[in-house]
């Protein structure tokens, strides 16, 4: 079991080694590449005004000139150790983690990131949570009547959860539920559960079931079809034939098998959300990661956009490995291979 | 009436292409510390009437008809939950391939804690003695240790122990072993029809014993029921079944088994055909188009469906021929033919 923790952590450090390298050479490499001298990528860093002499300076200053391996080397000492950026009139320090400053607030990257993690995590848990809850009970429930009305109306709401794009959704449901009834809050607010969480949690309600109905969708249909499967296992007819109540037969013996798959899918949802759910959070003018991001790529804002790619990509891996854990602990089969 | 009393047990199946008559009207009846053996090829209702005999057809498409009486009770109409709590507490079933018949993701001591703690209000550790003790009693070497592993840690052989190890966890006073050695090694199964039937003694309880191999119930039945096409064709002492057999299905399957104590002379004599289908049974004796005496019946074979009437001495046999036919056949033309096998 040992063994394959280790394994798996050396596996997510590397995966993580290659992102960035794959990402710097995105940002970096590729536009060099494509012709882009020292001096054109210096002239993103500094204003309109600037004299030629001036970009060249900040060029040699940035290390553009520079071999690409060094170039690496320093983004990820920046990363892990901080940097320094030598003005000439003075020298900043960037603190580890260092992705860089703004070109548009000249504001540090990492802290702006920090600063809008809780509003995408409070997003990403919170949905996750009712998606998880209702598309597992709704795929159990329409397994077990299989063919019934309930099983078909489930079915085809669950086709349309997957159809229907999330800007489709959020607008639909804003329009109904906060501008015309008025029960929810119009969006665009976020208040930090440590404030005042019955607040946080009515700014967050309709995004969170907006987002939780496109994904609730996948996993009940998913958790049909594993149910449908497993509930005609041998297994099942000796967790009967024990005099086992139906409900824990299929809750302990059905359920439990079919939730490997569930647990898989899930692990990159949720990894992949908590990195920045942009579509919802510009839905809804949430000030999130993804919203960040968003706005960093419209005004092609080179460090918010590389330092929001490499967090997110982070997260996605960290939660694939956590289920790779919980995949050894719920499957026992796994721990031998 | 017999510990266990079925009575014109039906099972059929409403299904799109018609009415699965998966059993149609099947009696019979096992006493405590008696074992039935019941015979039969694939498809023939065995596993059915084995599920259900434990109510395992309830609340299902299935339906059901006759009696069960256990123990002075009927099930057929008793409630669903009231079923359940006799399942696994005063019937168990064993299965037939104890892979799949085990669930993968707990350890088969939790399977048998399980079990235990379904009918006994007692803690996980009084639970968890048991079922190391359970292990131990059918031969399970270091039961404390392998309490903990997983089925997937466990031989073949192994897995049918710590099977019948939950069947009979809660000492239940009828067992059904439905095909309980087919799954295994040669070498095993020998092994595993000498527990049960050790255990069967210890315990005193009646066991069934559904196979499709008549050497397997040859060694341990008491009473054997021939199956075909969902009915009984020949039931019967084991003697009566092979040694005084009148069914030509019968004789098809004692032609069919392999002989180790004799000279392999000739070729086994297997039945020709393959079983009826249960949606659409031949008319008449569903077993005539595969029966080579189909003609001595006066034309009856296709057109009414013989009684299983009394030979002899509660030997029963559903067959058109005249008993004295039947009798002279075996002796003059099968007998000599399957002692030469």
């Amino acid at each position: 079991m040992l063994t394959y923790i280790i394994r798996r952590l050396i596996g997510a450090f590397a995966m993580l080694i290659v992102i960035s390298m794959v990402t710097f050479g995105i940002f970096f490499v590729v536009p060099q590449w494509a012709g882009a001298t020292p001096e054109a990528m210096a002239s993103r860093y500094v204003g309109r005004a600037a004299t030629p002499e001036t970009v060249a300076l900040i060029a040699e200053r940035l290390g553009f000139n520079d071999p690409v391996a060094v170039q690496y080397g320093r983004f990820m000492k920046g990363v892990f150790a901080g940097a320094e950026y030598d003005y000439g009139a003075g020298v900043e320090q960037c603190p580890a983690p260092c992705f860089g400053y703004s070109f548009i607030s000249g504001q540090p990257v990492w802290p702006e990131l920090v600063n809008r993690m809780p509003v995408t995590f409070s997003l990403a848990i919170g949905a996750a949570v009712i998606w998880v809850l209702a598309g597992v009970s709704v795929g159990v429930l329409s397994a077990l009547r299989r063919g019934s009305f309930f099983d078909r109306l489930s079915m085809g709401t669950a086709l349309a959860g997957v159809s229907l794009p999330i800007f489709f959704t959020g607008m639909i449901s804003l329009v109904v539920f906060s501008y015309g009834l008025g029960w929810t809050a119009p969006g665009g607010a976020y208040v930090p559960f440590t404030q005042n969480p019955a607040l946080w949690a009515y700014d967050l309600l309709l995004p969170w079931i907006t987002l939780a109905f496109l994904f609730a969708a996948g996993y009940a249909r998913l958790t049909r079809a594993g149910m449908l499967e497993t509930m005609g296992e041998d297994y099942i007819r000796t967790a009967r034939a024990k005099g086992l109540r139906e409900r824990e037969v299929v809750v302990k013996h059905g359920l439990r098998a079919a939730l490997t798959p569930i647990l898989t899918l899930f692990g990159i949802d949720f990894g992949l959300l908590i990195g920045g759910a942009v579509l919802t959070e510009t839905t809804y003018t949430l000030p999130g990661l993804g919203q960040y991001a968003i706005l960093a790529i419209r005004n092609q804002d080179l460090p918010p956009v590389m330092g929001f790619v490499l967090v997110a990509a982070t997260f996605v891996v960290i939660a694939s490995l956590i289920v790779d854990m919980l995949y050894a602990v719920v499957d026992p089969r796994v721990r031998l291979s | 009436m017999s510990f266990l009393d079925v009575k014109d047990l039906k099972i059929h199946f409403p299904t799109d292409d018609g009415l699965v008559k998966s059993v149609d009207g099947l009696s019979f009846g096992v006493e405590r510390g008696k074992t039935l053996g019941i015979v039969g090829e694939s498809g023939s209702g065995k596993s059915v009437t084995s599920l259900g005999v434990l109510g395992l057809h309830k609340g299902g498409r299935a339906k059901l008809s006759g009696e069960i009486w256990l123990d002075g009770e009927e099930l057929i109409s008793a409630s669903a939950e009231h079923v359940r709590g006799l399942r696994g507490k005063k019937m168990a079933m064993i299965f037939q391939d104890p892979l799949s018949s085990m669930h993968p993701f707990y350890t088969v001591g939790h399977q048998i804690i399980e079990a235990y703690r379904i009918h006994h209000k007692v803690t996980k550790q009084v639970a968890r003695k048991h079922a190391i003790d359970m292990l131990g009693r059918v031969g399970i070497p270091e039961p404390a240790r392998r309490v903990d592993s997983y089925p997937h840690e466990f031989s073949g052989g192994m897995r049918q122990r710590a099977m019948i190890a939950m069947a009979l966890s809660c000492d239940p006073e009828l067992l059904i072993a439905d095909e309980p050695t087919t799954a295994l090694d040669v070498t095993v199964q020998a092994q595993i029809l000498d527990l049960m039937v050790d255990l069967q003694r210890e315990f005193n309880s009646a066991l069934i014993i559904i196979t499709h191999d008549l050497g397997v119930v040859a060694q341990v039945s008491d009473d054997i029921l021939v199956m075909y096409g969902g009915k009984c064709v020949e039931y019967g002492s084991a003697d009566d079944i092979f040694y005084r057999p009148e069914h030509p299905y019968t004789w098809g399957l004692l032609g069919s088994m392999p002989r180790l104590d004799r000279e392999p002379t000739e070729r086994l004599l297997p039945i020709k055909g393959s079983p009826p289908s249960l949606i659409n049974v031949p008319p008449g004796c569903a077993f005539h188009p595969r029966c080579p005496y189909a003609e001595r019946t006066d034309g009856k074979a296709d057109t009414e469906v013989p009684d299983l009437a009394e030979t002899e001495g509660g030997h029963l046999v559903r067959c058109h021929m005249s008993r004295t036919e039947r009798r002279t056949l075996w002796e003059t033309e099968i007998k000599p033919v399957l002692e030469t096998q």
